[in-house]
């Protein structure tokens, strides 16, 4: 496999980190909580313009592992780059590099629907006239128009995804942190959803999503299963599938975690 | 069915002018498991709060085993075991703790305390954690130990909040493998869930949208009043053709099964489902076969919300 | 009773009072922080100000009146000057708070007609160091003019406090915090303790349970009665002990009068608890719903007596209005229930009407 040389990277940023292959590159990482190992030893690559699902059962560490690649928490030990940015010394740089959005959508509900997204587009240092004109762009997408005076807490649950989605890609950022973004959504609403993650991935940005539907799981190039700080199956679901003999990825998680 | 264990007549409930229920009537015969199946928004936490009398409807009432939630409303609290949706114990107490707790506040005599607690400690597989705090128990584990207390009292009726919501799909099956034990002691059970698969495991089920019931019934049969007809298409490509479907047709159409694309049509199907073999064929997709298969609950309430906010968008 | 649900409630609240030793630290020094920076901040007696005197008599009239001055403990003479007009800049660099002229014809006008003038000078910008300079200055004139015209006056005028002879006003002060803090944490706790459950989800899980209304207001209450009486006995002790606060009533009924105190706080906790839904909200709202009148409108800084008439009226349902005058009573005055019987009667009054209005509003609904 062509990795990295992540040393390099970051010490030339000059050389413009999105001519790489790898959104996201993560070697031996490892994190621990005093004695207890949270994320152990990981290893994994995500493709630019790739929708990587990152499946595990509760605490088997993947909120952990996300938290160290969004720049919230210090790898104990090994290596990792987002958008070729070193994931220990980088981490202000790849904060303005992803978007994340997560669960619960942490929407402000006693804010308008624009007064979010001026918000959200503000904390990347956007002002009003690009945070629109990103809007009207995107609107196609997310069908927004005619909402802006909405006030968040009545919009409906598929909208407020949506919502929560354009905040975190205003500032067109090259890695997309989803987790467990469909939760308490309708299967109407969640069917649209992925549709507009393949949409924005075809655009090529890289989708990092968490989730605990099996079946949207199988929406995703490639997968990795996590089981107990360690990563116990990376490949795409198909190649899985085929690999344990299962007809379903439900199957197969239950196969790897309880087994 | 003779008389229903539980029957709701004719809930309605507003909060300002948002309708969370609107005219919702249900009956769950004794020993039943009955699921919600809903989104968010839907009434399902209404609805129950409702039933366990912890709201006052609007109008309209619910009588289990005989009791009357509005007129006795202490009567019901004893029937019933109620698991709120979100996480609801002293994260600051011990397993323990917990269930001592609310054993006492049900007045469980203590000798059949200690019996109830130990059985349920091994039932929910929780005996090694007994002097962990509730706070450091994993997703899995806290909602087992949410059901304990539910249950410490022996409740004859059983009321579960979304309890699998947010929960890895390994400890999903072992709670209703749990639920699946306690409904053959004869618990009644309603349990509400966003999960289509969940759905399959309750007896009957009831689909609400948006403040309504929009069916009831055994989640098989819904499936085969499924309008339309459901092919199942194998391709090479799976996410490039579901894609590509999604955008040829609506996006609530498709969904990505296995291996398979799963799309749901209507009307003349025989001759859509060709002319879209045709035009995959020429968008470069090799498709190995298009064969009609038996419709899921999922396929079945998807279109009905299609057709409902269809409705809904022409009004 | 035994066998009440409230008990199980109890045990619970015990655990999570045990469980969190911070917050229970923070309860216990916040009264000795308030108690540090009350007993010594209000200081209601001036001491040491710092004092100019510009003497153009200089007889042996006028020094030993500055002798007066200088001997007395309240001022420091820190500036003589000659030149009356400097005074205006001496309180400018904030050299001297309060300054004595004494004029040219002192001595004589004071011979001569046995009335003389004296200029006294006070900084005004403090306005309670002022008036209480002035006091101290004319008592202190008063009594030297007295003398020293060496006539004999029929009436003599001889003062004497009653209760406090030397007019420390810690223990004014001390009891009057014990009755703040008594109405804040108890008001306080409970309120948070029950927005904490309705937050987290708890209370939900406890009211689909058959419990009744007054269980679990009690189950709720009773243990934070318990802790806010712990430190209540905390905070009286470290008041006798530090500021040397006087004890001549009897101890059990001041006990016993704390513990209806004490009710009361928990009802207007009870009340707030029912009216908000977050607990930063009812932190906020317990603050100011006890700290504001208890210290304000009780009379533990203002005498009632001087509020205007609609104050007055509110400060009569202000519970700590009448404990304050319990326990100055019980602990300065050595008095009992056969002189604090009113006050006694109108707190529990007070309770009750909290604790009434409370219970109205508190359902066993979400």
């Amino acid at each position: 496999m062509t990795q990295p040389d992540a040393g390099n990277e970051t010490n030339a940023r000059g050389k413009k980190a999105s001519g790489h292959d790898y959104a996201v590159t993560v070697r031996d990482l490892t994190r621990m909580f005093g004695e207890f190992v949270a994320v152990d030893n990981v290893s994994f690559d995500v493709k630019r313009g790739e929708i990587f699902g990152f499946l595990g059962a509760n605490g088997a560490g993947k909120t952990t592992t996300i938290k160290m690649l969004t720049g919230l928490l210090r790898p104990t030990s090994g290596t990792g780059t987002v958008d070729g940015l070193d994931i220990s010394n980088d981490r202000r740089a790849i904060k303005s590099r992803i978007g994340y959005m997560s669960q619960r959508f942490s929407l402000y509900d006693d804010l308008k629907v624009e007064e979010n997204l001026f918000f959200f587009g503000g904390v990347y240092g956007m002002d009003r006239d690009s945070v629109e004109a990103r809007v009207s762009e995107l609107d196609d997408m997310l069908s927004l128009s005619g909402l802006e005076n909405r006030m968040t807490a009545s919009l409906p649950p598929g909208h407020k995804q949506r919502l929560a989605l354009a905040c975190a890609i205003l500032h067109r950022p090259p890695v997309l942190f989803l987790d467990e973004p469909t939760g308490g959504v309708d299967p109407v609403a969640r069917r649209y959803f992925w549709d507009l993650i393949s949409t924005i991935a075809s655009d090529g940005t890289t989708v990092f999503v968490t989730t605990h539907y099996m079946d949207e799981a199988e929406y995703c190039h490639r997968l990795s299963i996590m089981h107990a700080g360690r990563i116990v199956e990376v490949d795409s679901p198909a190649r899985i599938k085929e690999k344990h003999g299962m007809t379903s990825i439900q199957d197969v998680f239950i196969k790897l975690v309880d087994g | 069915m003779s008389i229903p264990f539980a029957r709701v007549k004719e809930l309605e409930k507003s909060y300002g002018k948002t309708v969370a229920l609107a005219s919702v009537s249900l009956d769950v015969g004794k020993g039943e498991m009955f699921g919600l199946i809903g989104p968010d928004g839907a009434g399902k936490t209404t609805l129950m709060r409702i039933l366990s009398s912890l709201l006052d409807p609007d109008s309209g009432d619910c009588v289990v085993a005989g009791v009357s939630v509005s007129e006795d409303p202490a009567g019901i609290r004893r029937i019933i075991g109620y698991m709120p949706q979100r996480f609801s114990l002293y994260q600051d107490l011990t397993v323990g703790e917990n269930l001592r707790f609310f054993a006492d506040l049900f007045r469980v005599p203590r000798r059949e305390r200690i019996k109830r607690t130990a059985m349920l400690l091994e039932f929910a597989r929780l005996e090694p954690f007994v002097k962990r705090q509730a706070g450091r128990l994993s997703g899995g584990m806290k909602q087992k130990l949410a059901l304990a207390c539910a249950l410490v009292h022996t409740p004859e009726f059983l009321i579960l909040d979304e309890p699998t919501t947010g929960v890895d799909p390994v400890s999903r099956r072992e709670f209703w493998s749990i639920l699946k034990k306690l409904k053959e002691t004869g618990v009644t059970i309603l349990v509400s869930t966003p999960y289509m698969e969940e759905a399959e495991l309750c007896d009957r089920v009831a689909l609400m949208h948006k403040g309504r019931v929009l069916m009831t019934g055994v989640a098989k049969d819904i499936a085969q009043g499924f309008a339309g007809t459901v092919y199942s298409v194998a391709c090479d490509d799976t996410v490039g053709l579901a894609v590509w479907l999604k955008g040829r047709l609506t996006p609530e159409q498709v969904r990505i099964v296995g291996t398979r694309v799963h799309v749901s049509l209507f009307g003349d199907t025989g001759r859509a489902i060709a002319g879209l073999e045709r035009e995959a064929a020429t968008a470069g997709f090799s498709i190995a076969m298009a064969e009609p298969v038996p419709a899921a609950l999922e396929d079945a309430f998807v279109a009905m919300i299609a057709e409902r906010e269809r409705r809904h968008d022409a009004a | 009773m035994i066998n009440s649900r409230f008990f199980p409630l109890m045990r619970k609240e015990f655990i999570h009072i045990a469980r969190d030793r911070r917050s229970l630290l923070i309860l216990f020094l916040m009264p000795v922080l308030m108690m540090f920076v009350f007993g010594y901040a209000i200081n209601m007696d001036v001491k040491h100000i710092r004092m100019g005197i510009c003497d153009l008599s200089r007889t042996p009239t006028s020094r030993a009146l500055i002798e007066a001055v200088s001997a007395s403990p309240y001022f420091d003479v820190t500036v003589r000057y000659e030149d009356p007009r400097l005074t205006g800049e001496l309180f400018r660099r904030r050299e001297i708070r309060a300054a004595v002229i004494i004029p040219r014809e002192f001595a004589r006008d004071l011979g001569a007609s046995g009335v003389a003038r004296i200029g006294v000078i006070t900084d005004g910008t403090d306005a309670n160091t002022a008036t209480l300079a002035q006091n101290y200055l004319e008592g202190l004139f008063l009594e030297r003019s007295l003398s020293a015209g060496g006539v004999e006056f029929p009436v003599r005028i001889k003062s004497r406090i009653l209760y406090n002879p030397d007019m420390e006003s810690s223990h004014f002060v001390v009891p009057g915090i014990v009755a703040l803090l008594l109405i804040m944490i108890g008001a306080l706790l409970t309120s948070v303790t029950i927005v904490r459950e309705k937050e987290t989800g708890t209370l939900e899980q406890i009211l689909v349970s058959p419990i009744r209304g007054y269980e679990v207001v009690l189950g709720k209450a009773l243990p934070y009665l318990v802790l806010a009486f712990g430190i209540a006995v905390f905070i009286i002790i470290f008041g006798c002990l530090w500021f040397h606060v006087p004890m001549l009533g009897s101890w059990s009924w001041l006990t016993l009068f704390c513990i209806i105190y004490l009710f009361t706080s928990l009802a207007i906790g009870l009340m707030i608890s029912t009216l908000v839904s977050t607990q930063q909200v009812a932190m906020m709202l317990a603050l100011v719903a006890t700290l504001l009148p208890s210290v304000m409108l009780s009379g533990f800084i203002f005498p009632v007596a001087s509020m205007p008439a609609p104050l007055r009226v509110v400060s009569r349902i202000v519970p700590a209005t009448y404990f304050l005058e319990i326990i100055r009573g019980i602990m300065l005055k050595g008095n009992g229930p056969a002189e604090l019987w009113r006050p006694v009667l109108a707190m529990i009054a007070v309770g009750l009407l909290f604790t009434v209005m409370a219970i109205r509003r508190f359902r066993l609904k979400l």
